[in-house]
């Protein structure tokens, strides 16, 4: 079987296009929400909590900031990215071309997760410049980071093939990735709620994600390692096996 | 001549439990222009998005050459073209680089000599770097052929190409069908229009309520189904049909002034030579005569309306 490399070229060139004409919406924007929360938390309040567990915590919060940008940034771009086809009509030409799924999904989910990952790095460019940050575990952070951005834009890709308005597609983002983020241990550790909270939060997937991200900087985590990456991997199969069945069935994609 | 795609017993039921083909069967040939006519939900743009893998029929078999659409895909897809009804781009893309979107998403390297030859044909080359939003709706069809065009189908399916398409335009795109035609290009373009058919097809198909009714060369149809009219004027008016004429089912109109025979050019015991010497020995005197022969349009007309 042959692969249509030109079409996955040109999905890949356009959407990366399309972040480079919104520059300032795509790029700048994250950067600039991460720089307030950097004010806030670090300069502001963490000038009065010191350090938890013998990191400073606006160091401490980094890792953590860079995945509620990673995520929401994943989610966001790539479920854009079918949908507004999707939603103009455009999507028919996409459908009609000799591709297949698999390399639909590369082309869509391939840009948006490099669009993350360009954020991501400019995000950490930007940390180190308002805090002392050392990264342990280079490899191990490098990994979280790519591993965060292709499986989270593939949840918004399901998102994306999901949502027939543009109710549907904000509200995942906002009401179910926000809160699991904000209470998934990007500000605090873990250790530091009261028992009964940190049996629950053990049920927020998020919190695997920030505690396994913020080993590979510190070697401070709330859960092994090991269990962290489990479950990104567990939840990029799900993710798989979703569009998978997507695909077969023709959902919202094919009457 | 050689078949190019076959379609046989496609069926299509939509999720809403509309059946939108019924049982349909239809073999386009290599290199002609076939148009399908057929009133509003018809089924033609259900018919064009299975061929081309936008909808899933729900029973029946498309082949492109000898290939299944759905199992080899990749080989039937490569060589269609489509136009779609809707008028569906991107806003915000600029002429050129929708094509060369449009160009590699069919597997094919980028060739911006060809895309420049193309944009010229359809004059579109000063067109090249402004964005779709800034063309007017003719540019944005224009545009929307030369997508269909950026990766040199052998194939090409126009659904409604001249739909609120002013007058020299849709004379420009004729031009251009027939050109492609001459190329080698197998051309299936749907339209109410029925002078556009008349006028660029080599085949007209008629579709209605999801069947085809009819399908066959253009002149045969209009030779089949087409009623000759002879009408009669006369000198001075009369107050019925001379009884000596009844045996030839004439009627009288135009307050009295006015014979007309309907005949059907086909049939070989037609004397209209006998209709004259016959009308002349009734004691009228003729003004003056006229023939008329019946267009496509009514062609189509009566023949929906039988159905329905
Ligand atoms: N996605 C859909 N879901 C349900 N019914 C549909 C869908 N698309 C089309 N139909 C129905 O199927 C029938 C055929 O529609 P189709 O678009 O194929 O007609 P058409 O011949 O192209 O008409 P027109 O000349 O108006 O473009 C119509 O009754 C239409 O309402
Ligand atoms: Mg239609």
């Amino acid at each position: 079987m042959s692969i249509n490399i030109q079409a996955i070229k040109v999905i890949y060139k356009y959407e990366m296009l399309r972040a480079w004409e919104t520059m300032l919406q795509s790029f700048i924007s994250p950067v600039i929400s991460t720089a307030l929360y950097f004010v806030v938390f670090g300069a502001a309040i963490g000038s009065r909590i010191q350090e938890i567990e013998g990191v400073p915590y606006g160091t401490f919060i980094v890792p953590g900031l860079l995945m509620l940008a990673l995520l929401t940034q994943s989610i966001a771009n790539a479920s854009f990215g079918i949908f507004f086809p999707k939603f103009t009509g455009t999507i028919y030409e996409v459908m009609s071309a000799p591709i297949s799924y698999m390399e639909i999904l590369i082309g869509y989910v391939g840009a948006a997760a490099t669009k993350s990952l360009i954020i991501g790095f400019i995000i950490l460019g930007t940390a180190g410049f308002f805090v002392p940050l050392e990264i342990a575990h280079p490899i191990w952070m490098l990994s979280f980071l790519i591993l965060t951005c292709i499986t989270f834009s593939l949840f918004g890709f399901i998102i994306g093939l999901w949502a027939n308005n543009f109710e549907k597609l904000q509200l995942i983002p906002m009401l179910v990735i926000t809160p699991l983020v904000f209470l998934g241990g990007t500000f605090y550790s873990v250790s530091m709620l009261p028992p009964a909270w940190q049996t629950v939060t053990l049920f927020n997937p998020v919190v695997y994600l920030i505690s396994g991200f913020r080993w590979s900087f510190f070697e401070v985590a709330d859960v092994s390692v090991g269990i962290s990456l489990a479950v990104i991997l567990l939840f990029l199969a799900i993710c798989l096996m979703i569009v998978g069945w997507m695909f077969k069935t023709g959902y919202r994609l094919k009457q | 001549m050689q078949t190019i795609v076959s379609i046989s017993n496609l069926s299509k039921t939509y999720a809403s439990g509309h059946q939108a083909l019924k049982n349909l069967s239809l073999e386009i040939k290599r290199g002609e222009i076939l148009a399908l006519l057929g009133p509003n939900g018809a089924g033609k743009t259900t018919l064009i998005s299975i061929i081309c893998g936008l909808v899933k029929a729900t029973a029946g078999s498309v082949t492109v050459d000898g290939f299944d659409n759905v199992t080899e895909f990749r080989k039937t897809r490569s060589t269609i073209g489509l136009v779609p009804q809707e008028l569906t781009l991107g806003a915000f893309d600029k002429v050129i680089n929708t094509l060369s979107f449009s160009r590699g998403l069919f597997g094919k390297k980028p060739n911006s000599a060809y895309l420049e030859q193309l944009l010229n044909d359809l004059s579109l080359w000063d067109k090249r770097n402004s964005e779709i939003l800034a063309l007017s709706g003719g540019m944005k069809r224009r545009v929307l052929i030369a997508k269909a065009l950026a990766h040199e189908p052998d194939i090409l399916f126009l659904d409604e190409p001249t739909a609120g398409v002013d007058v020299e335009l849709r004379k420009d795109m004729w031009a251009l069908v027939k050109k492609l035609r001459e190329s080698g290009v197998t051309i299936i373009l749907t339209t109410h229009y029925i002078e556009e058919a008349e006028e660029i097809a080599d085949r007209v198909g008629v579709i209605s309520n999801g069947e085809l009714l009819l399908i066959d060369n253009k002149q045969s149809i209009m030779h089949k189904l087409g009623k000759k009219q002879i009408s009669i004027e006369l000198k001075n008016t009369i107050s019925a049909i001379p009884d000596s004429l009844s045996s030839w089912s004439l009627e009288l109109s135009g307050a009295g002034g006015q014979l007309t025979y309907t005949y059907d050019p086909l049939n070989s015991d037609i004397d209209i030579s006998g209709l004259m010497d016959a009308v002349k020995q009734a004691g009228l005197s003729l003004k003056d005569i006229n023939t008329s022969q019946s267009s496509l349009e009514e062609i189509f007309v009566s023949l929906v309306k039988k159905k329905s």
